[in-house]
């Protein structure tokens, strides 16, 4: 057989019938739904008299509308928000799918409780009616944000009709410098190629600085293949990531974990594959990136200057327009701008290594006065593991407030935002207009960056803070279990 | 879902690039369980002088009296990128589009779109500002054409552009099919191939 790419392997794998002119009918292994966009599938589907072709292959979290303040429960500041947590409880229970409700101790951000639980697999196809699906890419797996109807077919039918995505192999090179992370990695790609840079490509994260990150790290590189506008994001498996997933609540176990771990280390682009496309990036200068517009196509390195239209690849009438929104002007450094508010959490950077990274740059400092600091863990279960290593306390103590876990203010959900022309320094993902408040301005940066911040009152390099020494978040093995 | 084949109608230009589903369709405007009842929110932000308010903003332009009966947008690239809210695919079918003409889609809304049935078209970015200034001169005279059996659109004498649509998106919209119902014939090739993977993969049926 001729030298294949991984996507062609998972794909082929999941062909369950060509349906002609580059279609086919792909099987789906797993299904992620949440109170937001699911609900709306499960209702639907009812509605039409069909019925879930495989319930045991089925969940869903409560994480999209969910209050994350402490002692939550049902109610929530979102409109209309109760109901659909009754509404997805009760769906879901008709359903017989597996519902991690709100105090459900394994409740969590779906793109965070899925590779934890080791729901997500590699070699698996996973579907969520969500954009950032492809964060589970990460472990191998062929993973993609759907609307709800495509939800509603992959319930009814185990499987989607789709056209065959081109490939992209991005190649990530060299030896990331102390204090940069897997965020600036992907900040550095979509600033270079843009944010369609990867439109319609199923995009294969490799290279050595790849091989180096260890799995949240890449859940994290991963988790921004979508605002890459690629199809989807992934990495080939290898010993870290059967080493992460070995234990885990719904990983294969014994003899079955052994025949999975043979097929698993099938799962690489050949020797010689061809490509579609191919985009090189060398890491050794990379230095931690700052989103400056309102697309995550605008960032720069923290150090740097907001650069011309010209230089920025934007049309001139998007870069004045992006300038205006953000309040800057060509040339004003990033450093030293003041912020309002700082938030960490979100799918992108809500990982207990992404916690234990930010804690290190807080212990022994405050929260500069009149920033607001919140840090909301991606699922109950880093919370725990946070709490249990004391990084809760360090958080507190330095200002931050600590919450229960759930997308929150990385947009509208739980019906809080920051304030009208905020600005914002931020762990996630989307620096859009008005994303995370009226007319808030988001900067997107890593958890250092953030913390960093949020000390100073400034965007902050926080190499200029503490000597950055093994905190690259690329060492650190992690995962709560 | 209804069948598109070809339109004649109004087109308002929102040259903007990336256009989101939040701009689409904020979250807070998303109140009900349900894929209707979505129009009122449609644009929201731009759309009215306030948040959560109903006075419209006399500056957007589908507010604007030449552009009424709009049933087309011409936007820029990146056209509904961020969330996959279908609300926002929902809220625009509700409220009367049925194609979108931009230089590049998320593929998520573009998926959204032909399971709903509008009409996502992929030009040029020339084209569309072709296209925009065309219409700008007397939007509710110069009307822009979609034929999707020819896979083309026309606006006035001069300006025609064709277009494709992947894999069976054109058939979809053309016949107005459900995906779901297509899928289930092939209800047995589905069977067969869970029997066979059990074996190979017994990990993903394991259940949880």
């Amino acid at each position: 057989m001729s030298a294949r790419t991984l996507f062609d392997k998972l794909w082929d794998a999941h062909v369950v019938r060509d349906l002609g002119g580059g279609v086919a009918l792909i099987a789906i292994d797993r299904i992620f739904l949440h109170e937001r966009t699911g609900s709306v599938a499960l209702k639907s589907l009812r509605d039409s008299g069909r019925t879930l072709l495989d319930p045991s292959r089925v969940f869903c979290t409560m994480d999209h509308i969910v209050d994350t303040l402490p002692g939550r429960g049902d109610s929530t500041l979102m409109p209309g928000g109760t109901q659909f947590i009754l509404e997805t409880r009760e769906a879901a229970r008709e359903a017989g799918i597996r519902l991690f409700d709100v105090r459900d101790p394994l409740q969590g951000i779906v793109h965070v409780i899925s590779p934890e639980l080791g729901i997500v697999l590699p070699g698996a196809t996973v579907v969520c009616p969500d954009s950032h699906t492809c964060t589970q890419g990460a472990l191998g797996a062929f993973a993609w944000g759907i609307g709800s109807t495509e939800a509603e077919h992959a319930l009814a039918t185990g499987t989607l009709r789709m056209s065959r995505p081109r490939t992209l192999r991005v190649n990530f090179e060299g030896v990331l410098p102390p204090g940069v992370t897997a965020k600036d990695m992907a900040l550095a790609l979509i600033s270079e190629h843009g944010s369609v840079g990867g439109n319609g490509y199923a995009v294969e994260f490799a290279g050595s600085a790849v091989r180096a990150l260890e799995i949240e790290a890449r859940l994290t590189l991963c988790n921004l293949a979508t605002e890459f506008s690629a199809v989807t994001g992934f990495i080939a498996p290898d010993e870290k990531t059967f080493e992460y997933l070995k234990g885990r609540d719904c990983a294969p176990l014994g003899a079955m974990w052994d025949q999975a771990l043979q097929q698993w280390r099938e799962l690489r682009s050949d020797e010689g594959a061809q490509f579609d496309r191919e985009i090189t990036l060398n890491v050794g200068e990379l230095a931690p990136m700052v989103t400056w517009g309102t697309s995550p196509q605008q960032a720069m390195p923290v150090t740097g200057r907001v650069p011309d239209a010209g230089v920025a690849g934007s049309s001139a009438e998007a870069h004045a327009r992006a300038l205006g929104y953000m309040g800057l002007e060509t040339g004003q450094a990033l450093a030293e701008l003041p912020i309002g508010a700082a938030f960490l959490g979100s799918c992108t950077n809500s990982r207990i290594s992404d916690l234990r990274r930010a804690a290190a740059i807080l212990r022994g400092r405050r929260v500069a006065d009149g920033v607001r600091a919140i840090c909301v863990p991606g699922s109950m279960s880093v919370k725990r593991q946070a709490e249990a290593e004391g990084l809760d306390v360090v958080f507190r103590d330095a200002g931050f407030e600590w919450r229960e876990a759930g997308c929150s203010m990385c947009f509208f959900a739980g019906g809080e935002s920051f304030g009208h022309r905020e600005r914002v320094i931020s762990s996630t993902n989307r620096n859009f207009e008005s994303r995370q408040g009226p007319e808030t301005r988001t900067h997107i940066a890593s958890p250092e960056v953030v913390a960093a911040s949020a000390v100073t009152g400034r965007i902050t390099d926080p190499r200029s803070l503490v000597a950055i020494h093994g905190l690259a978040g690329n060492n650190l093995a992690g995962g709560p279990r | 879902m209804e069948a598109f084949t070809v339109m004649t109608a109004v087109a308002a230009p929102m040259l903007r690039d990336n256009i989101d589903t939040d701009i689409i369709i904020p979250s807070r405007e998303m109140k009900t369980v349900s894929k209707t009842g979505l129009s009122a929110g449609l644009f929201a932000g731009w759309r009215y002088t306030a948040i959560g308010g109903r006075e419209p903003n006399i500056e957007f332009v589908l507010n604007q009296s030449a552009y009424a009966g709009t049933r087309i947008l011409l936007g820029g690239s990146n056209f509904g990128c961020g969330s996959s809210r279908e609300h926002a695919v929902w809220a625009l079918h509700e409220y009367g589009i049925r194609a979108v003409l931009a230089p590049s889609f998320s593929p998520i809304f573009h998926g959204n779109c032909i399971r709903n049935g509008i009409v996502p078209v992929t030009l040029a970015a020339a084209d569309i500002a072709a296209i925009a200034a065309y219409v700008t001169e007397a939007p509710q005279d110069h009307c822009v054409t979609v034929d999707l059996q020819n896979c083309e659109v026309t606006a006035g004498a001069q300006l025609r552009y064709s277009f494709s649509l992947e894999g069976e998106a054109r058939e979809m919209l053309l016949e107005g099919l459900d995906g779901i119902d297509l899928t289930l014939k092939h209800r047995a090739a589905i069977q067969q191939f869970i029997d066979q993977d059990r074996r190979a993969r017994p990990w993903i049926y394991q259940g949880a």
